[in-house]
């Protein structure tokens, strides 16, 4: 399948600041499951550099604004070939062992919910294959956490979005990384871009879902928010032991941080490779 | 003093005979009258006043403007005894970095099963961002602090190792600064070990672990996370010695593909950077986003070569309490050595049949937190009530990862002043050992004196001093 992106995101502010930075993860990578066509990330009058593959195999770039400045944009465009592996990710080069994605994170730190919830969905299942018991952990936590936008924001951790019981794919892919370390299964976060319905309608985010690590397959995605692994309709981006660490995004701004408007608008839509 | 324990070394005495390298010291503090002795003492505190060397060593908190005591009599080791240790104290030192190359590469010493895998990559220290990153010379620790005691003649153990920012080498400078002024003829009498050359090697080692790209003179600094830091005397002092600039994160931004400090003329290139703040709050983009002291950006510009850290981000997993069992192993391993410095031998509660052995005996143990330091939340059990100990086998039970047990060793002694002339008194020592091109190693370094009588605990938060050490030179 054919997946043509446009990812804008902008922050305006009320007063001008002194300069920004941040880091970058807007880079796909090429894998079995994805070829990358084209793709570009432009913003106005930044200084780029930096550029470095990290340890997971993600391309990051540091980006700079000297102030004033009121206004920047970044915008992503790309193309994006993909094929249906059921979530497997292969042949993806990346250098951190996945034992190192069994340490929590304040956003999945395990509480008493979040260890009854995995028990719960592993309960005689001890003899199952780990990719099953894998896909037994993603549906009890797309059952126990409703898709409801403007329940929890960003800093909600995954205890907190189970005990509200609802949440949007952060809080689902939250919640599936705390389950997972609990069974001992290493996990980790994505982010990436879903082409979620035939219109090319427009969305106020990018996607997230969760991976874990089935010894026999490598590394597994679930999107426990779609409830299903990730298709020919996804794109991944770049991952991270937490939505933090994962981030698209990582800024910071200088001097007195003023009002900040942050407007994403993000289309998947799928189509014909274009003319070289 | 229970009948179990062994007796003490006494570092200047065997029995009623001086030992070697302390003669001229026994004979310099009898001819002392008392009068001068405390006229001294009160001159080497306003000394220490003057130069501002206020500070807790080691990051122990408490009071930053707290005097730390300063024990006049030195501690000697003949170059004999020293030889023994620089060689222990280098091969260690290598030995760590050597390891923290691997673990963050292939994963070698993991693969042949010498050391656990979770104790490395589900350490906290254990960083991942920079998993396949070979910093400059594949160092990652360049300033490795050693505490050693001594039990025995020839008896050195290692009791920790510190790969990050190891603090408390301006006392080692100054210590010698104060002696050299107050007692000039000790000097004259006995052929000692200059230490002033720390702050050159220390310079050169910086300088030789720049970025690849770095075609000029390296351009070092000292990153300090402000002066109310406890140990900020000790990163101006440095800055001072080494003719580098001492900046905060407020002075360093980065852009493109390099990190810049601001001065009057404008931003100017940085090439190194010792930095004495913890790796968690170096970069807000990477770690801790609330983190104010760091440089956003900088890991970016570490990542792709554009500037040095030192340490290495993720230098800490080499140095926890419970990897330092197996430093030993490092050194067959990496090396193809025997360890010359041994290891104090160390039960991990983590493991049952430890565990088991140490909830047993814990009277005769000290038992520590995995990750504490300063002297804090550790049992020693000797010198402890029943209920004490009692509350603290909960603990472990509770937690058994969290802890690990040592024997009470019986820690060398040296003299020291104290209100009736001088008294044997614990100490450890903690040597620096510099690794960049070249490992590098000023002989001595810091001795912490345990003021109180029959204390083993030389941490300045809980009564300890400093001392000048000598090595004696040949």
């Amino acid at each position: 399948m054919i997946l043509n992106v446009r990812h804008v995101t902008r922050y305006l502010f009320d007063e001008p600041v002194r300069g920004i930075v941040q880091s970058q993860k807007l880079w796909p990578a090429s894998c079995a499951s994805q070829r990358v066509l084209s793709w570009a990330v432009t913003s106005e009058g930044c200084m780029r550099g930096a550029g470095f593959t990290d340890s997971a195999g993600d391309r990051v770039e540091l980006a700079s604004w000297r102030g004033p400045v009121s206004e920047i944009e970044i915008e992503v465009t790309g193309q994006v070939e993909t094929i249906d592996l059921f979530g497997v990710l292969r042949d993806h080069r990346e250098k951190v062992p996945p034992s190192a994605y069994l340490r929590a994170t304040r956003s999945v730190a395990p509480d008493k919910g979040l260890r009854a919830l995995s028990d719960e969905a592993l309960g005689g299942m001890d003899s199952a294959s780990d990719l099953d018991r894998a896909h037994a952990l993603c549906r009890a936590v797309s059952a126990a956490i409703a898709y409801r936008p403007g329940e929890t924001e960003a800093h909600t951790t995954a205890a907190e979005a189970l005990a509200g019981g609802a949440g949007v794919c952060q809080d689902h892919a939250h919640a599936l990384i705390a389950v997972a370390h609990v069974a001992g299964i290493p996990a980790r976060y994505v982010t990436g871009y879903l082409q979620s319905d035939g219109a090319g309608a427009s969305h106020e985010a990018s996607h997230a879902w969760a991976e874990l690590h089935v010894p026999t397959l490598g590394w597994v995605g679930f999107d426990p928010a779609n409830a299903c692994c990730p298709d020919e309709r996804y794109i991944r981006l770049g991952s991270g032991g937490d939505a933090q660490e994962a981030a698209p995004i990582r800024g910071m701004v200088q001097g007195a941080v003023p009002v900040e408007q942050l407007v994403v608008e993000v289309v998947v839509t799928a189509g014909q490779q274009q003319q070289q | 003093m229970s009948p179990k324990e062994p007796p003490i070394f006494n570092e200047m005495l065997n029995g009623a005979e001086i030992r070697p390298g302390y003669q001229s010291l026994e004979k310099w503090y009898r001819s002392m009258p008392a009068e001068l002795r405390s006229l001294k003492q009160s001159e080497a505190e306003a000394l220490f006043r003057r130069v501002g060397i206020t500070f807790a060593v080691y990051g122990e908190g408490g009071d930053p403007e707290r005097l730390i005591p300063f024990d006049m009599f030195p501690r000697v080791l003949t170059n004999a005894e020293w030889r023994k240790m620089d060689r222990g104290i280098r091969q260690r030192a290598a030995a760590l970095n050597a390891f923290l190359a691997d673990v963050y590469d292939r994963r070698e010493i993991i693969r042949a099963g010498r050391i656990p895998e979770h104790l490395v990559t589900n350490n906290e220290a254990y960083e991942k961002a920079v998993v396949g990153f070979r910093p400059p010379r594949g160092v990652f620790s360049h300033i490795v602090g050693i505490d050693l005691v001594r039990t025995g003649p020839d008896q050195f153990y290692v009791l920790e190792d510190n790969c990050r920012t190891p603090s408390g080498v301006s006392y080692m400078l100054q210590n010698r600064e104060i002696m050299m002024r107050m007692f000039p003829q000790l000097f004259l009498e006995n052929r000692i070990a200059p230490v002033d050359g720390y702050a050159g090697l220390l310079k050169k080692t910086l300088a030789s672990v720049a970025p690849a790209k770095c075609d000029h003179e390296p351009n070092i600094v000292i990153l300090t996370p402000g002066q109310f830091n406890s140990a900020y005397y000790e990163h101006s002092f440095l800055a001072d010695l080494m003719g580098v600039e001492l900046v905060e994160g407020q002075d360093l931004f980065v852009e493109g593909d390099y990190v810049w400090m601001k001065t009057t003329e404008g931003p100017k290139k940085v090439d190194v950077i010792y930095r004495r703040i913890d790796d968690a709050f170096i970069d807000p983009l990477c770690f801790r986003p609330e983190s104010m002291l760091g440089v956003p950006g900088l890991m970016n510009v570490y990542r792709s070569g554009g500037v040095t850290i030192c340490s290495a981000p993720g230098a800490g997993v080499a140095d926890d309490k419970a990897v330092y069992t197996y430093v030993p192993e490092m050194v067959r391993f990496y090396l193809g050595e025997e360890p010359v410095l041994e290891n104090v031998p160390t039960w991990q509660c983590a493991k049952a049949d430890d565990r088991k052995y140490v909830l047993e005996h814990l009277e005769d143990l000290v038992v520590k937190e995995v990750h504490g330091s300063g002297g804090y939340g550790m049992l020693v059990g000797p010198k402890s009530d029943k209920s004490t100990i009692e509350a603290f086998a909960a603990r472990i039970r509770h937690n058994p990862d969290n802890y690990i047990a040592q024997p009470t060793l019986a820690l060398s002694a040296c003299p020291t002043f104290v209100e009736e002339g001088i008294a044997p008194r614990h100490v450890d020592l903690r040597p620096y050992c510099l690794v960049g091109e070249t490992i590098e190693l000023v002989p001595g370094g810091l001795t912490r004196v345990a003021l109180k009588e029959g204390s083993l605990v030389v941490n300045s938060s809980q009564g300890g001093g400093v001392k000048d050490t000598w090595v004696l030179a040949e």
